[in-house]
């Protein structure tokens, strides 16, 4: 449990480290707020639009893809850490496991999931 | 020279046995787990200004130009300077930004990346949190940043920042799986997440034993940090500057905080998990200062990476990580399993190489291994690397004529 | 009140809090920050039970992947919320709180009564989790740990089948 208590410490003077900083900024910093340096930028233009990305479906399918290898992969450590006590087996398992997802990359690759246009 | 190795351990505990005369034993506890965190936060913070200065200096001479020289000697005053500018410029939030998730994710951007060192053992029995999960942990923590890019791109209420975040966060997302691979390899190696025993198991640094690996890791880690060549999140000609177009002042200072501290962190991780960690190279130094020596080795190199490759493309990017990277480390994975089970490094917890026979025995094996799977890998791929090739000789753009359609989002 | 007792009041806080926070919420994109949390506050549970390598893969896999996804759906969707105008409870509201209550006292009855089996002293420290369930992976539940690659292999193959279907 102590390992963790030194990250929770970590974790505690990460946000506190940048919250002073930026706190610090907020006092020496000038304020004079106005409309057009308020204005969102789109190349010295007023904004057309809703704020919104045009549906490229792509970034979808990355994220899904790495939704299923970051699962893999989860269950591919516990395997690597206790290889070393275990028998030829454990390799035989693991072969087809990942031989399983090898396959399911190799349609996603066929299929045109992994191209970006 | 074992005083010099020990010198901080020694001051750490003098400070305690100090405070223990006045505090009870939980208290000391607590306050040295927050001292600890404090001063090597202050240190990564330390280094990004140093780092600063390094990158624009060697950056500049490989342009052929001298980089900052006027502010103080050689320029060294330079990163002040930044800090004073950064410090007075006006925060301006855009209108119709989301207040909270506008604030927040700046501070939220680089709390990961001051967490990584928790786990880093920066010299001989010099780890903060000896974690028995410590590789996943860091990898845990590339995912939390890719969140706070997010709530940047959204808060931001800009197209260019939606944009942005997104195209950043989709690139780091891809490039996690190859480095995930290759640290599952060498956990596979050395039979514990634990960045101590991997330091421990490595009698001859992975760099030797799994080259291929290396090579891939530093490439990958380059894409992990969005930085040149992959640098499309935040490149001025491409998409103004990605997720923090709209952060003024030392909210965008934290951006760039969070990234070069990334940058020390994974040239850390490197260091612990390719280049021995703290094992001195020959030359009997203190096991911090050979850390040191060692992560500035593989900072110079993204660097000079830096100064050197022009930018990719986010389809070449994509194409390249998940067509090329992910399965050959998967291969790798599977190819290093199979030599593990005939030339072990550990078996049931304990290193079974014995002495300079042994060692040289597991670095011929594994090298010759590693360069048999890259002719291997080279053959399966020789179709569109000679395509590439003749591409670039004929003086076409590579890959696949795109550039010649407009780009889309 | 020891250490581990004041992280886990607070973790549950964080958790129930932010739960809290998800579903009162007007925008989707906020509301998935809250489930963000949530994942936080899970992991640092799954940590206090002395499950440090759930607790991590929870951060890995929850937030890193599955929040990830969540929040490109979001990003990727115009007009995800209807009109932010529009009343915030519809006309059923008293049935509805009546059904909750129900519910939620139902629920808190049978949490009271079960006779939850207590640890001795605080949770058990597991050394060499990871190692453990590898070693389970390997032996025991080797057929779980097929079964779940192909069941891996499905999920791809009929998300890529859904999200090309242009």
């Amino acid at each position: 449990m102590k390992p963790y208590a030194v990250i929770g410490a970590f974790l505690v003077i990460g946000l506190l480290l940048p919250l002073m900083t930026v706190m610090a900024a907020t006092l020496l910093s000038p304020r004079k707020p106005n409309p057009i340096k308020q204005d969102i930028y789109e190349c010295g233009l007023k904004t057309v639009g809703e704020t919104w990305v045009q549906f490229k479906v792509q970034y979808y399918i990355y994220a899904l893809i790495f939704v299923v290898f970051d699962i893999e992969v989860v269950f591919l450590y516990p395997w690597a850490v206790a290889y070393n006590q275990l028998g030829l087996f454990a390799l035989v398992e693991m072969l087809i496991f990942a031989g399983i997802l090898l396959a399911g990359l190799l349609y996603a690759w066929r299929k045109g999931a992994l191209s970006w246009v | 020279m074992e005083a010099l190795d020990r010198i901080f351990i020694r001051i750490g505990e003098a400070f305690s046995t100090f405070l223990a005369q006045y505090l009870p034993a939980p208290v000391v506890t607590v306050i040295g787990m927050f001292l600890s965190a404090i001063i090597i936060s202050t240190f990564a913070a330390l280094t990004f200004m140093l780092l600063t200065w390094l990158e624009r200096k060697f950056v500049g001479r490989m342009q052929d130009r001298i980089g900052p020289n006027r502010v103080g000697p050689f320029g060294l005053l330079q990163p002040i300077a930044d800090a004073i500018k950064m410090f007075t410029k006006e925060l301006i939030t855009p209108a119709g930004a989301h207040k909270v998730v506008y604030n927040l994710a700046p501070i939220l951007v680089v709390a990961p990346s001051l967490m990584i060192f928790a786990v880093i053992p920066f010299g001989r029995d010099m780890v903060a949190a000896d974690l028995d999960v410590g590789v996943l942990y860091l990898i845990a923590l590339s995912s939390a940043t890719e969140v706070a890019i997010l709530m940047a791109g959204w808060a931001s209420r800009n197209k260019f920042s939606l944009l942005g975040a997104m195209r950043a966060v989709a690139q780091m997302l891809s490039y996690e799986v190859p480095l995930v691979l290759i640290l599952l390899t060498l956990v596979l190696m050395a039979g514990s997440m634990r960045l101590t025993d991997l330091v421990a198991v490595q009698g001859v640094p992975f760099a030797f034993l799994q080259p291929v690996a290396f090579v891939i890791f530093i490439v990958a880690a380059a894409a992990e940090l969005n930085r040149t060549p992959f640098d499309i999140p935040e490149a001025e000609s491409e998409l103004v500057a990605g997720y923090h177009t709209e952060y003024g002042g030392m909210k965008f200072g934290l951006f760039m905080m969070a990234e070069f501290i990334a940058a020390f962190g994974m040239a850390a991780l490197v260091t612990t998990v390719f280049l021995g960690g703290w094992r001195p190279w020959l030359i009997p130094l203190p096991s911090w200062l050979w850390f040191l020596i060692k992560t500035y080795l593989v900072l110079f190199v993204f660097i000079w990476f830096r100064g050197t490759f022009p930018r990719l493309r986010i389809d070449q990017l994509q194409a390249f990580c998940w067509k090329f990277l992910v399965p050959v480390t998967l291969l790798n994975v599977i190819v290093t399993g199979v030599v593990v089970t005939f030339v072990p490094l550990v078996r049931n917890g304990e290193v079974v190489v014995r002495g300079i026979g042994g060692w040289a025995t597991v670095t011929v094996v594994y090298f010759a291994v590693n360069v048999v799977f890259a002719l291997v890998v080279a053959w399966l791929y020789r179709r569109p690397t000679l395509q590439a090739v003749q591409q670039i000789q004929v003086g076409q753009p590579a890959g696949r004529g795109l550039s010649r359609e407009v780009q889309t989002a | 009140m020891t250490a581990e007792q004041v992280v886990f009041v607070l973790a549950a806080v964080v958790t129930l809090g932010s739960a809290l926070g998800m579903v009162t919420t007007r925008s989707v994109f906020v509301g998935a920050l809250w489930m963000i949390a949530v994942f936080g506050g899970v992991a640092a549970l799954f940590i206090l039970l002395g499950a440090g390598f759930l607790g991590i893969v929870q951060i890995l896999v929850y937030i890193g992947a599955i929040a990830v996804l969540i929040l490109f759906a979001i990003m990727l969707t115009p007009r995800v919320m209807g009109d932010p105008n529009a009343p915030r409870y519809n006309r059923q509201w008293p049935l509805v709180a009546v059904m909750a209550s129900a519910l939620a006292s139902l629920l808190v009855a049978l949490v009271l009564r079960t006779d939850w089996p207590l640890a001795q002293e605080g949770a058990p420290t597991i050394t060499g989790f990871a190692v453990e369930l590898g070693k389970g992976f390997m032996t025991t539940y080797i057929l779980p740990f097929e079964v779940a690659s192909v069941l891996l292999l499905v999920a791809l193959i009929g998300a890529i089948v859904i999200a090309r279907e242009e």
